[in-house]
């Protein structure tokens, strides 16, 4: 318990913001109609693709001799921007389909 | 961090909010989703470009190989891909997400730059390993099961205890390596290796119904994979937009759940199958079933003036949303007031079959959903029901035994009279008999979705 206590005090920044953008998440998906339920589990899924910004740091990190930690930081890339590219072109083009028909 | 950077994230965190918070309406959401890419591309670039490390150029060149080859790979598929493929491609990028987050743990376990002493920075990179190789497996199997590769519903004997004691071990030995400090790769790699194995337990005996709500799920802990991921690089950007997608996929989740009268619970521990499997043999006391032909459902829809049309997977299945959108347009110039009754998991997810019926470009507004129609099904004159089956079971009303007791259906059963398009008497996804097939005011006609519909518009045409 007197773990958590420290951990929560010296953590107090994240410890807010992991709080209130739980919050926002909820407010902002409470409101959203089920016949957008699919292009937004696909938009959120190309959202959690924002791990690759660790992918790159851990690259950006690496030692140029240190091949496996670059191989494997090299496919974190490869696989994170297959989830984000991947992810927001094929909301957009489900979108593409429900623009307003003349 | 520079204050540039910091300044570019915040501004990728805002368009993620804004972005999101656009996709919740037809007419914004495009741009809601523009908005969230937009913000991404920042950040990424911000993350190559905007930092004080002495960076030799070969990584520069091969983050930019990975980019381009990830980038124009996940473009090649999101292009390509059919809608009715939607579900299945959602948790496959899904899985490449968490792949991503368990490499990057991976990664920073073996870093020597980062003391083993901190249990804090322990935990967060071991959560990363487990909840992404988690993701990234159990997605590959909801993948596989979605289409069609891994047909049947494997059900080891307890897989419940199996898997409940399976997780609280993996929970418990990460508390271990935390709390000691052990140093060791081969406690790494078999955290990993644990999290590959429980993430193919945990979807492998869940039913193909309920396989949505488990890829909104898994998608789900891909955004707390990258929150933790945030924590361990003091990043807001990856903090804030994981854990956004982390509770809104859970708010989502439970709606799904709701849409199908299912906890959360029972989709993850329960036995749909199981319980609905003694349920047959019972329909002998159903009746007996009328056969239609199209040209007397042509001539019931030419003299309707109301006609509500409810499309289901099968109708996906057949390929048969075009053909459906001409029915719709030939009936509407007769003079046929026709709408479209859209059950919230029609299709294989959520808001999957009004994708479908906007690819073949029907009107938005005819789409009606089924708060708003159910009260306008005592009014229609003929209801065609096409690929549906357990949405309009009125078992879910009045059979307080059967598995799908509860779950909100089209009341279909309102009408002057239903013509059920089916391709054989096959039970529905649930796997039970449904007694609207056997009410007097019912019709069957029997045959692929396509071919009955390009049938029936041939004889709308010559009428």
């Amino acid at each position: 318990m007197n773990e958590l206590i420290t951990f929560i005090s010296n953590n107090l920044q994240i410890t807010y913001i992991l709080i209130l953008a739980t919050f926002v998440g909820i407010e902002v998906i409470k409101s959203i109609p089920a016949v957008l339920h699919t292009p937004l589990m696909s938009g959120a899924n190309a959202l959690s693709g924002v791990v690759i910004v660790g992918a790159i740091l851990v690259m950006l990190h690496s030692d140029p001799q240190d091949y496996l930690a670059l191989g494997l930081g090299f496919v974190a890339v490869v696989l994170g921007v297959l989830n984000v590219v991947g992810g927001f072109a094929v909301t957009d083009r489900m979108l593409e389909m429900f623009k307003k028909k003349k | 961090m520079s204050i540039l950077l910091s300044v570019i994230y915040l501004i990728a965190t805002v368009t993620f909010i804004v972005g999101l918070k656009k996709l919740g309406h037809p007419d914004s959401a495009k741009n809601g989703n523009l908005i969230a890419a937009a913000g991404m591309g920042l950040a990424i670039f911000g993350t190559i470009f905007i930092h004080d490390l002495q960076v030799p150029t070969i990584i520069y060149v091969l983050i930019g190989i990975a980019i381009v080859l990830g980038g124009i790979i996940g473009w090649i598929i999101a292009i390509k891909v059919e809608m009715t493929k939607m579900p299945e491609l959602v948790s496959l990028f899904n899985g490449f997400g968490g792949a991503s987050a368990a490499l990057i743990g991976v990664v920073e376990f073996g870093n020597n730059n980062i003391p083993a002493t901190d249990a804090t920075i322990v935990a967060t990179i071991l959560s990363a390993i487990v909840i992404g190789a988690i993701t990234f497996s159990g997605s590959l199997i909801a993948w596989g099961k979605l289409n069609g590769t891994l047909k049947s519903v494997v059900k080891i004997p307890q897989y419940n205890i199996i898997n409940n004691l399976f997780i609280i071990g993996i929970v418990v030995f990460s508390g271990y390596v935390v709390a000691s400090g052990a140093d060791s790769s081969l406690f790494l790699y078999g955290l990993l290796a644990a999290g590959l194995v429980y993430g193919i337990l945990f979807v492998l005996p869940i039913g193909g119904a309920d396989m949505p709500v488990v890829i909104s799920l898994l998608n789900s802990l891909t955004g707390i994979a990258a929150a933790v991921t945030g924590i361990l690089y003091d990043n807001m950007v990856m903090l804030v937009g994981g854990i956004l997608v982390g509770s809104a996929g859970i708010i989502l989740t439970v709606a799904m759940c709701k849409a199908m009268n299912r906890t959360l619970g029972s989709v993850i521990f329960g036995s749909f199958g199981a319980s609905a499997g003694g349920e047959e043999g019972v329909n002998k006391t159903l009746g007996t079933i009328k056969k239609t032909t199209s040209s007397d459902t042509a001539i019931m829809m030419n003299y309707a003036s109301n006609v509500i049309i409810v499309p289901g997977y099968g109708l996906a299945v057949a390929q048969a949303q075009h053909v459906i959108h001409e029915l719709e347009e030939l009936l509407t110039a007769k003079g046929v007031n026709v709408k479209y009754a859209i059950h919230p998991v029609a299709g294989r997810m959520p808001g999957h079959m009004n994708v479908l019926l906007a690819e073949s470009n029907v009107d938005y507004a005819l789409l009606a959903e089924m708060d708003d129609i159910n009260p306008q099904f005592n009014n229609a004159d003929v209801v065609l029901v096409v690929g549906a089956n357990d949405v309009v079971n009125p078992a879910a009303h009045n059979d307080p035994s059967s598995p799908i007791y509860g779950m909100p259906i089209l009341d279909v059963e309102n009408a002057k009279h239903i013509v059920v398009n089916k391709r054989s008497m096959k039970a529905g996804y649930a796997g039970i008999e449904n007694e609207l097939f056997y009410n007097s005011k019912t019709s069957m006609l029997f045959g692929d979705a396509k071919d009955a519909l390009t049938e029936l518009v041939g004889e709308l045409k010559n009428m």
